[in-house]
């Protein structure tokens, strides 16, 4: 567990001695507070024509924060790209798989390390939340399972990143694969409506989005949680399955 | 303490390493010898469990690098062919870590980093950032990488490439004195370092062991016998007859006579100094002997011929033994 937290830790402060961290935060904090200062004004709005009692968590927290999502498929990417192509390119993989750690020390190490950076960007949209509770008066049970629903999805999205990255010694071709893949998932269940019943199942099932909305209501399902729990397991797997191949062919 | 048997390292169709084997003891520096793309880095790899073997197994400290990997690794440190450093860390950062994945401890990391920059002389770049070093210092902190958790093995891939001479010197001595209570592999492909640091010698090329042994052993073994060259004036007499027929002497070749001297090589059977013999004749017979000395291949020689000649360099070589 030392060794985890040690590559980790290493992770993490490349990151922030890299520009890449301050790009990541600065994007979020730029787009997240749009969004939420977009949605808070037709909130607004929909409060001051009366109508049907407004309900702030579903009509602005849900919002924002389904919207937020988009944001994760940008900057997701610019986290995993480097993993491990970096460290191929510049030959510091020979340390890490010549250091008395295991694959799996490593990957775990570096997964902890992209969530560190993705849960720091999230936690930024807390002081928006905070203003919410504030001045409003939302329930907190749907914020908490929405933001365990962001976690589970982030990791996904890592895991996968860590993969791709796995394959390949160049960052660009890493990170243009990995925005790829993640917008595939994403969009892949617009086509569900035209497919026969199983195709539909399937295909929403895949779709990485679909599985956060359950979540964002406050409910927590074990479906969605196992689906994504095993979507990480199984990125990480394969990460360990493709550093294990590129020891043999060397 | 390493072991290597019958190591083989395909990729795909292409055999890097071919069924190489060789032993070092505790204490000992291996020079491995051979000219680019010979299979020196494959089988370093091999050794610090960076890539297994096609074939064939290693064991270091007693550990097989396959089957207990971690054991292994714990006890050897390794720097590789190109420096293995993070360009945004600083180098007290970048030790710092490597240390710690190296299981020093909390409480020691701190004073293993400082004297390991210490020994390798970095210490004035501590708070440098590891990609705004020149060649020479990248190098050396990745040799003070490799010296962090005073493993019982090291394993330094062209430990002096990129230095400059000044730094050469330093670093050949620190590899010295490291020998003794350290086990010590080097690649290079300058031959003086070899005849200067290291104990035993294991030329390589083509992925095949092609020679083991210690410098001085490989440049007289390849002549097969000792051989003198002497410079006499023998005031017109036959002087390769007289000393032909001494006892020890196996063969007497003229190569040169100019102005009534005679340059000639002598050769004597192995491990047999005759040279006190020869003069003594010499000067018996009231010549004058102008110069009389053994001559060696140099380390340079050996390599040539060990790694030119095609197959059949080994058996010149068995043969000459």
């Amino acid at each position: 567990m030392s060794n985890v937290l040690a590559v980790a830790h290493k992770e993490l402060k490349s990151y922030f001695a890299s520009p890449i961290a301050y790009i990541v935060l600065g994007f979020f904090a730029l787009m997240y507070g749009f969004f939420f200062y977009s949605l808070l004004l037709y909130f607004d709005r929909q409060g001051m024509q009366g109508g049907p009692a407004v309900n702030v968590n579903e009509q602005l927290i849900r919002p924002v924060f389904l919207n937020a999502t988009v944001i994760f498929l940008f900057v997701l990417p610019m986290v995993t790209m480097r993993t491990y192509a970096e460290e191929k390119r510049s030959g510091t993989m020979e340390l890490l798989l010549t250091a008395p750690l295991t694959d799996l020390q490593i990957i775990l190490g570096k997964f902890l390390g992209a969530m560190g950076l993705f849960v720091s960007m999230l936690a930024l949209s807390l002081v928006h939340m905070g203003v919410v509770f504030w001045k409003g008066n939302p329930e907190v049970m749907p914020v908490v399972t929405t933001y365990l629903g962001l976690i589970l999805m982030g990791g996904c999205f890592v895991s996968l990143g860590l993969l791709i990255s796995s394959l390949t010694k160049n960052q660009i071709v890493a990170g243009m694969a990995t925005f790829g893949v993640f917008l595939m998932l994403w969009v892949i269940n617009w086509i569900a409506s035209f497919a026969g019943p199983t195709m539909q199942a399937v295909l929403n099932y895949l779709s990485i989005t679909d599985h956060l909305d359950d979540f964002t209501k406050g409910i927590i399902d074990t479906k969605h949680v196992v689906y994504y729990v095993s979507f990480i397991t199984f990125g990480l797997f394969l990460t360990a399955r493709s550093v294990d191949t590129e020891r043999w062919r060397g | 303490m390493i072991e290597v048997e019958h190591l083989t390292k395909r990729y795909g169709p292409f055999t890097a390493v071919n069924d190489v084997s060789f032993t070092v003891e505790k204490g000992e520096i291996l020079g491995f010898l051979g000219p680019n793309g010979a299979g020196k880095t494959t089988t370093m790899r091999v050794l610090t469990g960076y890539m297994p073997a096609t074939e064939g197994r290693a064991r270091v400290a007693g550990f097989d690098v396959v089957d207990q990997p971690i054991e292994a690794k714990r006890r050897t440190g390794y720097l590789p062919e190109t420096p293995p450093l993070y360009t945004d860390m600083t180098v007290r950062d970048y030790l710092t870590f490597c240390a710690r994945i190296k299981g020093v401890g909390r409480g020691e990391r701190a004073a293993r980093v400082n004297a390991a920059m210490e020994r390798t002389r970095v210490a004035d770049m501590a708070e440098r950032h590891c990609g705004k070093l020149s060649k020479g210092y990248r190098q050396r902190v990745g040799l003070a990488q490799a010296l962090l958790s005073n493993p019982e093995v090291l394993i330094l891939d062209e430990p002096t490439a990129g230095l400059d001479p000044k730094q050469i010197i330093e670093t050949r001595k620190l590899i010295k004195e490291l020998a003794g209570d350290h086990t010590v592999v080097l690649s290079t492909h300058i031959l003086p370092e070899v005849s200067q640091t290291c104990q035993r010698v294991v030329i390589i090329n083509k992925g095949k062991v092609v020679a083991v042994d210690t410098p001085d052993n490989l440049t007289s073994r390849l002549r097969g016998s000792e051989s003198l060259f002497m410079q006499v004036d023998s005031r017109g007499e036959d002087a390769a007859a007289t000393l032909g027929g001494l006892d020890g002497v196996t063969g007497v070749t003229v190569t040169e006579v100019k102005d009534g001297l005679t340059a000639l090589e002598v050769a004597s059977l192995t491990g047999r100094d005759i040279r006190s013999e020869l003069a003594a004749a010499v000067v018996g017979r009231g010549w004058g002997l102008l110069e009389l000395r053994p001559m060696r291949m140099s380390l340079e020689d050996v390599f040539l011929t060990l790694t030119t000649v095609e197959a059949d360099a080994p058996a010149t070589t068995t043969e000459a033994a």
